[in-house]
């Protein structure tokens, strides 16, 4: 007996509030892909708890490729970035008009 | 209130409170070193419910290579003129306000939900051999998806991290 499915979603729901505001209040790109980092780690709490829950295995096989998009997703973002230093000398998401 | 339940709220409460420090550092090097802790918790809240693979993952992919490859790129992008915090406050505003009604409206939901989603979990654990036969017994075809976007990914990464070099560029496009 742990705690009930609820809780779990609870603790996910606040962890994705804490990455979308950390992904739209942030100056700074690099704090923005930080933000959806913790935006995926956030749904991949809520399927392994959905998959505890109906005991079923399913919901871990999609954390697996949660893992696999979250470390793609990273690094075309942070070449991204990388290329647009390069390019204006900032990570301000306002100099980039 | 068994000793898991105890667990269970330790670690979330661990979780959010590396996560909420991590988000309001004004230094990225410090944001990441709290992610790492956030990130080391939710590995142990996936052994918790039932997920050992999974939380060696959690540690190796994300604790592990991607929040390594954070602090490669912020150390070596240069630190510029203390970053100018956070957005006009004006301009942020609507979206904390819907925030705040869409967790409200979640949280009703979620107490309101069917008593059977209230129901306390039971332990149990998908062994790392079951979960892999299982993986590659239902789901080969999405693992093979997989391999080839993490190959897209690195072509992409490659490309856009490339140096520009006009003068080479130029003698290349002339012969």
């Amino acid at each position: 007996m742990i705690v009930p499915y609820n809780h779990v979603l609870i603790l996910s729901g606040v962890l994705f509030l804490m990455g979308m505001f950390c992904a739209t209040a942030r100056r700074n790109l690099i704090m923005i892909v930080v933000g959806l980092e913790i935006m995926l780690n956030a749904a991949s709490v809520a399927f392994i708890g959905a998959a505890l829950r109906w005991q079923h295995m399913e919901g871990q096989a999609i954390v697996l490729f949660i893992f696999a998009v979250a470390a793609t997703e990273v690094s075309v973002g942070l070449a991204l970035i990388v290329s647009a230093y390069r390019r204006t000398g900032s990570v301000d998401p306002g100099m980039f008009k | 209130m068994t000793f898991y339940t105890i667990l269970f709220y330790i670690l979330a409460a661990l979780i959010i409170v590396t996560t909420g420090l991590a988000i309001t550092r004004r230094n990225m090097v410090h944001t990441i070193v709290y992610l790492v802790f956030s990130f080391f918790g939710s590995a142990m809240l996936f052994y918790l419910l039932g997920a050992p693979l999974l939380a060696a993952l959690e540690v190796i992919i994300y604790a592990g290579a991607i929040m390594i490859l954070f602090l490669f790129i912020i150390m070596m992008l240069k630190e510029e003129a203390p970053e100018s915090r956070l957005f006009p406050f004006r301009q942020w505003l609507p979206a904390t306000l819907l925030g705040f009604a869409y967790l409200v409206l979640g949280s009703l939901l979620v107490v309101s939900a069917d008593p059977e989603t209230g129901a306390p979990l039971q332990i149990a654990t998908a062994s790392p051999a079951m979960f892999g036969e299982y993986l590659f017994r239902t789901h080969w075809l999405a693992i093979e998806i997989a391999s080839l976007l993490l190959l897209i990914a690195l072509v992409g990464a490659l490309r856009l991290g490339r140096f520009d070099q006009p003068e080479s560029r130029k003698t290349e496009d002339a012969s």
